[in-house]
């Protein structure tokens, strides 16, 4: 399991109800299911992956995280859980409420536009960055709605969304989280995870 | 046409003397119910599976029919190392009520009238009907919970009344190829069906074994429409194509208008007419009106989701892109109303050309979702631990 799931893990009070949106091959609903007790369910939009998973016998339907999520009765979930998903999506912000609606924490991770690298080649090529984690042009990108640590937090204060963590790691989810400023984690974090909550729960 | 009435054979069933009370008010009794068994019940009654057939299905699931002489309807599926495996499952298939292979139905001698069977004065009956006859024989083998229930098509609407009805006794269920209610087109379908059998002169107001008759040319046309709804285009196309063939009994040969058949003529004609051999009109109207009445939010000011609130079922729903008669859209209407109950629910789409058919024919993706929700579902349960290695 990737470093950054691993860290996913470790912020999922065992014993509880996860949706983990956009759950791909299922690794992390059977590690929270096996090691934790949760009661894991994910939501994918690949049907292929839909099928393995559902053949290795995990609970996993077919479905996106624009248009599944409003079926869901409020607080069915203690976590609901957004991997590197949030710039693809249609509508962000209704996205966070839906998850902040059917959960009372989310978990969401996405690639940092704000990285050195990116900011670099704008600023000296004055063309879209393309980077090892953004690595598609911009006409075939499926990164509709890049955003910066920045810009996430303060979308987070507009909402009233309280940051219980947060923490910056790098693409490939090796090299250890790093969670001091927030200023130098949205130059140096190729990828920012944070766990939020409504404020007044 | 083969116009002989079905053979009477004697199908291994449960006699319920004191019968049931039905959702139309009346008490129908007694209650037979045809069925059949497959692998070991566990001593701690844990492993057994109630697999419901559709609507021309029966109780022989995975054994040589003893009325066709074909192999069981899902016997692909279920057997010794199978996705539903009788090594490991207990697995029990009961003939519908209203049907014509054992279970009461309309073919049966009515009580109040001596020597006269019930035909179309046969009471009408729900799909939770049926569901509640097969509780009855679930409940006389001592079974308190059932580890799984699983069906396709009208099936797939008896496995999600089956977890409405009786949320605490059902683990995992598995609705195939199915709908939280019976779609206008569908019901459009079904009565053209029943038009064609109303319309045969051998229907005679639906007392037919007075005269000796059946009403076999219009059940075989009722057979013939429906089969074509059960495919696709790209099924018939493979299949069939535009091809042609002579047919032997026009001595006239191409000169007439008919004197050639198109290959998909042929094999619907075939459909039709071996269909009438097994199966009796009556039950074919009771069990397509039952089909009709189907709405899991008829109760419920029209939300499907009310009956499952607060279920602890795990669910797997499984539809397939090229069923047009109970596609992916109502699938994922049951999946959502599923969703807005807070239930676990598995949901897979799989690929295949075959039509609504397709549960019952080979489609590799779709036997590892079976085999792996009911081993995932298994590990839950924590059944069938003791052969763990």
């Amino acid at each position: 399991m990737r470093l950054d799931q691993r860290l996913i893990a470790d912020m999922i009070r065992p014993g509880t109800r996860v949706l983990d949106i956009g759950s791909g091959d299922g690794t992390l609903l059977d590690y929270l299911f096996r090691t934790r007790g949760c009661d894991a369910r994910g939501i994918e939009i690949d049907m292929r992956e839909v099928t393995r998973s559902v053949a290795h016998g995990l609970p996993v339907m077919h479905g996106d995280a624009d248009h599944d999520l409003a079926h869901y009765p409020d607080e069915a979930f203690d976590y609901v859980v957004l991997q590197r998903t949030l710039q693809a999506v249609e509508r962000p912000r209704e996205v966070l409420r839906q998850m902040l609606r059917i959960g009372r924490h989310a978990i969401v991770s996405f690639p940092n536009f704000g990285h050195w690298q990116l900011r670099l080649k704008l600023l000296t090529s004055g063309r879209m960055p393309m980077t090892a984690v953004w690595h598609t042009p911009w006409y075939q990108t499926p990164n509709i709605h890049p955003c910066t640590i920045l810009d996430f937090l303060m979308l987070c204060r507009e909402e009233g969304y309280v940051v219980e963590q947060w923490m910056a790691v790098d693409e490939d989810g090796e090299r250890a989280p790093w969670r001091r400023s927030i200023r130098l984690a949205n130059l140096f974090g190729e990828q920012a995870l944070f766990l939020l909550r409504r404020r007044g729960h | 046409m083969d116009q002989t009435t079905p053979t009477q054979i004697e199908h291994a069933h449960m006699l319920f003397p004191e019968g049931m009370q039905l959702e139309c008010g009346f008490r129908l009794a007694p209650v037979r119910v045809a069925y059949r068994t497959y692998g070991t019940l566990s001593a701690a009654r844990d492993n057994a599976i109630v697999v419901c057939h559709a609507l021309t299905g029966d109780q022989y699931l995975a054994e040589t029919h003893p009325l066709t002489g074909k192999p069981g309807w899902w016997s692909r599926m279920v057997g010794p190392g199978l996705p539903i495996d009788t090594d490991r499952f207990f697995v029990i298939c009961m003939n519908v009520l209203g049907g014509c292979m054992g279970s009461t139905g309309p073919r049966d001698p009515r009580p109040d009238v001596a020597g006269e069977p019930w035909g179309t004065d046969f009471p009408p009956i729900t799909i939770r009907d049926m569901v509640r006859a097969q509780k009855l024989v679930v409940d006389a083998l001592g079974i308190a919970r059932l580890f799984a229930v699983v069906g396709g098509s009208m099936g797939g609407m008896q496995v999600l009344e089956w977890a409405a009805t009786f949320p605490d006794m059902v683990f995992a269920a598995m609705p195939i190829a199915t709908s939280p209610f019976h779609s206008a087109q569908n019901i459009a379908f079904n009565e053209v069906s029943r038009q064609a059998i109303f319309a045969d002169p051998d229907w005679h107001g639906g007392r037919y074994w007075e005269q000796g008759a059946v009403p076999a040319r219009g059940l075989a046309v009722a057979r013939m429409m429906a089969h074509i709804t059960y495919l696709s285009e790209e099924a018939l196309t493979r299949k069939f194509g535009r091809r042609v063939r002579r047919d032997p009994y026009d001595k006239a040969g191409s000169l007439s208008l008919f004197g050639e058949i198109f290959e998909v003529e042929s094999y619907l004609r075939h459909q039709g007419s071996s269909f009438v051999r097994r199966f009796d009109a009556n039950s074919y109207l009771t069990i397509t009106r039952a089909m009709d009445y189907f709405d899991l939010g008829a109760e419920h000011d029209g939300d499907p989701s009310r009956p499952f609130h607060g279920t602890r079922t795990r669910f797997c729903i499984v539809s397939f892109t090229s069923d047009w008669l109970f596609p992916t859209s109502q699938a994922r209407l049951l999946a959502r109303a599923l969703n807005r109950a807070a239930a676990n629910v598995s949901f897979v789409e799989i690929d295949s050309d075959k039509g609504h058919d397709a549960f019952l024919l080979d489609e590799p993706d779709f036997d590892r979702t079976v085999r792996g929700f009911l081993s995932g579902a298994a590990e839950h349960a924590r059944i069938g631990m003791t052969h763990a290695p």
